[in-house]
Formats: C-alpha cells, sequence, structure tokens
C-alpha cells in the first residue's frame, strides 16, 4: 500500500512541477527553487510531515521532502541550543545528501566522459 | 523607436501562432509516471532501511543517498539525461534530478579545470536549491522562536 501512495504523492508533486514550468515563464530550475521553498512553508505549518507518514519516499523523494527535512532540521537543533539552531539545524539535518551528492559529482567528473 | 502598441500585439500574436504547442497532457502524465516510478523506487530502499532499524529520519537521509548514487551513476552512463528527456520535471524534482544537476555539469566542464570548472558548476543549479532553501528554513524557524511556538509534530 505504501507503494501505491509513494507513486501517487511523489507522481503528483512532479505533475505539479511540470505544469508550472509548461504554463509559466519559470524555467525547470526556477521551478525546484520554488518546489524547496513551498516544501518549506508546508513543513513550517506542520503539514508536510504527515505526507511524509502517508507516502514515505513519495514525500521524502521529491525536492519539497529537501525543504521539509530542512525545517525539521532548524526545529530539532532549536529545542536543543536555542536561536543557535536557526544557524546550524538545516545544514545538520541534510548533511548526507549533500555530501554524497558532492562527493559523487566529483567522481563522476573522474570516472565519465559526457556523450557527445 | 518604439513600435505602436497595436503592432506590439500583433508581432505577439504572431510569436504565439508560431511557437511549439506544448503537448499539455502528454508531459503532465509523463511527468507523474517518470517521477512516481523513481519514488516508488525510492521505497524499495526506504523500507529496506526500516527494516534494519533505521528511525525514520535516518532511513529517509540514506534513501536520498542511495537515489542522489543511482541518479549520479545514470547521469555518468547517459541514461538520466534521456529519463529527463522523457518525464521532464518528473526526472528533475526528484533528489535523482538534483544529483544530475550537479553530476552533468561535473563533468561537462571538467575541461575548465577542476576548480573554476567542476568545484563551481556543480552548484549552477544545487546552489539556488540550497541557498533559498535553506533561507526560507531558517526565516520560518525564526518566526517560531520570535513567537515562542512549539514546533510542529
Amino acid at each position: 500500500m505504501i507503494f501505491l501512495w509513494a507513486f501517487l504523492v511523489g507522481g503528483a508533486m512532479c505533475a505539479a512541477a511540470q505544469l508550472v514550468v509548461d504554463l509559466t515563464a519559470l524555467t525547470p530550475a526556477h521551478a525546484l527553487v520554488l518546489f524547496v521553498v513551498l516544501g518549506a512553508v508546508a513543513a513550517g505549518f506542520g503539514w508536510y510531515q504527515p505526507l511524509v507518514r502517508l507516502a514515505g519516499a513519495g514525500a521524502s523523494v521529491p525536492l519539497p521532502g529537501f525543504g521539509n527535512v530542512l525545517v525539521r532540521g532548524i526545529f530539532k537543533e532549536v529545542g536543543r541550543h536555542g536561536a543557535q539552531g536557526l544557524m546550524t539545524g538545516g545544514l545538520t539535518a541534510s548533511a548526507a545528501g549533500i555530501t554524497m551528492a558532492m562527493v559523487f559529482a566529483t567522481i563522476a567528473a573522474l570516472a565519465f566522459r559526457p556523450k557527445g | 523607436m518604439r513600435a505602436s502598441k497595436d503592432a506590439q500585439a500583433a508581432y505577439r500574436r504572431l510569436v504565439q501562432r508560431h511557437a511549439p504547442r506544448v503537448p499539455l497532457l502528454r508531459n503532465t502524465v509523463l511527468a507523474f509516471v517518470v517521477g512516481g516510478s523513481l519514488c516508488a523506487v525510492g521505497q524499495i530502499f526506504m523500507n529496506v532501511f526500516e527494516r534494519h532499524g533505521l528511525s525514520p529520519e535516518r532511513a529517509g537521509a540514506m534513501t536520498a543517498v542511495v537515489i542522489v548514487l543511482l541518479g549520479a551513476l545514470l547521469t555518468g552512463l547517459g541514461v538520466y539525461d534521456e529519463i529527463v528527456r522523457l518525464g521532464g520535471m518528473g526526472g528533475s524534482l526528484p533528489i535523482s534530478g538534483f544529483a544530475n544537476a550537479m553530476v552533468a555539469p561535473a563533468m561537462e566542464y571538467r575541461r575548465e579545470g577542476w576548480i573554476l570548472g567542476v568545484g563551481a558548476r556543480i552548484f549552477s543549479i544545487a546552489g539556488p536549491v540550497i541557498t533559498y532553501g535553506l533561507l526560507a528554513a531558517m526565516v520560518i524557524g525564526a518566526v517560531y522562536v520570535a513567537l515562542g511556538l512549539p514546533p510542529p509534530r
């Protein structure tokens, strides 16, 4: 059942992003920034985590899930260290994904040649 | 020298008539199917990590790493560009697309050197995403701190 929800919720977010790109003057890069910010705002209202509980990777794999992780990380660190957490919580929670994306990108630049 | 309002409007209509029509329904359905499928693949790893005793948060973070690795690998092999061509935002919005946006320029700009080529271009799309994501998250956090609200569960 979780797979169906993951497919539906993740697919719906991607379809929405596609509509934004097709119907407005925004480029895909603009849409990515927009959806991360939307995810962060939804997390701020406490709306995003219920979606993660429902749809698992369907909510956490698309980029709004990244915004959710940033906000939840900040809430967590603020709970521990007060206002300092505003500065540390976001990157602490998202460190694994960002670090490994940088590592893999560098390795790929070494290992692969671009096509064409 | 400026064209009259009428001439501008007429020109705009001319451009619109000749611009390629976006196949809206096709694009939307493909984005849905491709993006949904990538998320379902992510769910497989999420289940494996949770079965091995990781907390939902940790499992989510490790799933993100695996999907980033997959996106990087498929980009290196030239497959992910095809996924994006097919699925549009269905390929770009999942975190594998975020990896693609870092890996593709890293490969492409290696000829400009490791510092200003690879090191800098990795962030041409990831940079704005991280910057404005963090900024938004910080502002939201600051509002909660300023108002003394308990964070949402």
